[in-house]
């Protein structure tokens, strides 16, 4: 490391803190981070210089290589707390890791010329800057993954509310169109919702329509059945439709027996038959055709 | 019998199954499959890949794409290294289940496809290989 074994990187820090905040941010105006009407000037000197002084702080320990140690954890949460604004606000990875990354050049530059006589010590100096850097940024990285993945299992959440509607088709009729995968999550709250309905409107009959249903295996043919049973229970006919014919050849091939539960191909057939279950009669008006 | 493509991948979650599913329907259409054909595969792959997760604790699947003079085939290698079965001729037995299920998926997979070997160790795993030519 330096003269005496030890790296100087936390003195640097110490010493030229207002140098290296100026030439950071000049540095990541240069990197052409997209800033806009995103982030203040004001803001991003703020940030800048508060994120300095903890770095200062953190090195004073002498650890400049895990970063997950205890006397790292206020820079962990700065940029932790960093990288979820900037998420939020649409940056992209690579501009939020730039933050970390735009500080590599102005930093080496005072190792340059603090250590111009020595290069092997230069060299030293320089790796170990290099590593403590990536290591943050990579951090920055890992930390926006976090957020994208926690992002889409919320979404993944709402489709499974928003993809299982329970639809009043008439007095007495109600439609359960299922789409997608029918994966257990889903089908104990298709189940919860549609017994629920059944129970507020005193259904007569209840039409669960698989025509988006793209697999129909044993385990999805054993939700269907475990529905229709309890459905029954509560004293409400069930007709499955959208049966296609491949899926019908499916399963007679699996041997599930569907024998009796009333299944039609189309929606609109089983709509009939609910309606004359119920009692409706549809004809077409006479005389004015 | 030449294999023009393979490819394995993992299977030790539902997520993986939905997966499966969508892996082999792709293969199914690229090797030119009817649509009768496609579901059978896929529904096929769904049983054998859920078993592997319910029973086999997780497992890998292995797809290839197979040709024999103008045929071609599609073959899905089922492998985990779970308890294995006991007795698989019970556990090919319409309504057999030692979970809660219909019992219904191992000898439907075989009735979905025109070969279907097992060989299975207690103590050591199941393979499954199904295969459909078209
Ligand atoms: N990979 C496996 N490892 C260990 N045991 C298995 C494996 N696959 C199947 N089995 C055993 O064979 C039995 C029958 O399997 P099968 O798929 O036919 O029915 P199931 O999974 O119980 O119900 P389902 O009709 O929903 O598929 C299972 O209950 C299980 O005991
Ligand atoms: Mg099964």
């Amino acid at each position: 490391m330096s003269l005496n074994g030890k790296t100087t990187i936390p003195e640097i820090l110490k010493k030229y803190q207002a140098e290296l905040l100026t030439d950071w941010l000049k540095e990541q105006a240069a990197a052409g981070i997209r800033r806009d009407n995103f982030i203040k000037e004001t803001e991003l000197r703020q940030q800048c210089s508060e994120f300095l002084s903890l770095l200062t702080n953190a090195t004073q320990s002498g650890n400049l290589s895990d970063i997950f140690a205890p006397e790292w954890s206020q820079v962990r949460e700065m940029l932790t707390s960093i990288s979820n604004s900037r998420t939020r606000q649409g940056f992209t990875p690579r501009d939020i890791a730039l933050f970390v990354f735009s500080f590599k050049r102005p930093l080496f530059d005072h190792l340059r010329k603090e250590f111009a006589h020595n290069g092997e010590v230069l060299a030293d100096e320089i790796w170990s800057a290099t590593d403590l850097l990536d290591k943050l940024g990579l951090l920055t990285t890992e930390i926006y993954q976090k957020n994208r993945e926690e992002l889409i299992a919320r979404q993944q959440e709402e489709m499974l509310e928003l993809s299982t509607p329970v639809v009043k088709l008439w007095e007495g009729i109600l439609a359960l169109p299922l789409i997608g995968t029918l994966d257990s999550a889903r089908t104990q709250i298709v189940m919860e919702s549609l017994l629920q309905m059944i129970v507020e409107t005193s259904s007569q009959v209840v039409i669960i329509d698989i025509t988006g249903v793209p697999t129909v295996d044993t385990l999805v043919a054993q939700h269907l059945l475990k529905t229709v049973a309890a459905a029954r229970l509560m004293g409400t006919d069930c007709i499955i439709s959208g049966i296609r014919p491949q899926i019908a050849q499916t399963i007679v091939h699996l041997g599930v027996d569907l024998s009796d539960v009333t299944t039609k191909a189309k929606l609109g057939d089983a709509f009939l038959v609910a309606l004359s279950r119920s009692g409706f009669k549809i004809s077409r008006s006479e005389g004015e055709f | 019998m030449a294999v023009q493509k393979d490819e394995v991948m993992s299977v030790t979650s539902s997520a993986d199954i939905v997966l499966v599913r969508q892996i082999v329907r792709k293969w199914s259409v690229e090797l030119g499959f009817s649509l009768i054909d496609q579901t059978k595969i896929v529904t096929a792959a769904s049983e054998l890949a859920r078993n592997m997760v319910d029973y086999g604790g997780g497992g890998k699947l292995r797809l290839e794409a197979l040709s024999e003079g103008i045929r071609r085939g599609l073959r899905l290698t089922f492998e985990d290294t779970g308890p294995g079965i006991p007795d698989i001729d019970l556990a090919l037995k319409d309504g057999y289940t030692t979970g809660n299920g219909l019992g219904l998926g191992l000898s439907g997979s075989k009735r979905l496809m025109n070969e279907f070997e097992i060989y299975s160790r207690v103590g050591e795993g199941t393979r499954i290989a199904i295969t459909k030519w078209r």
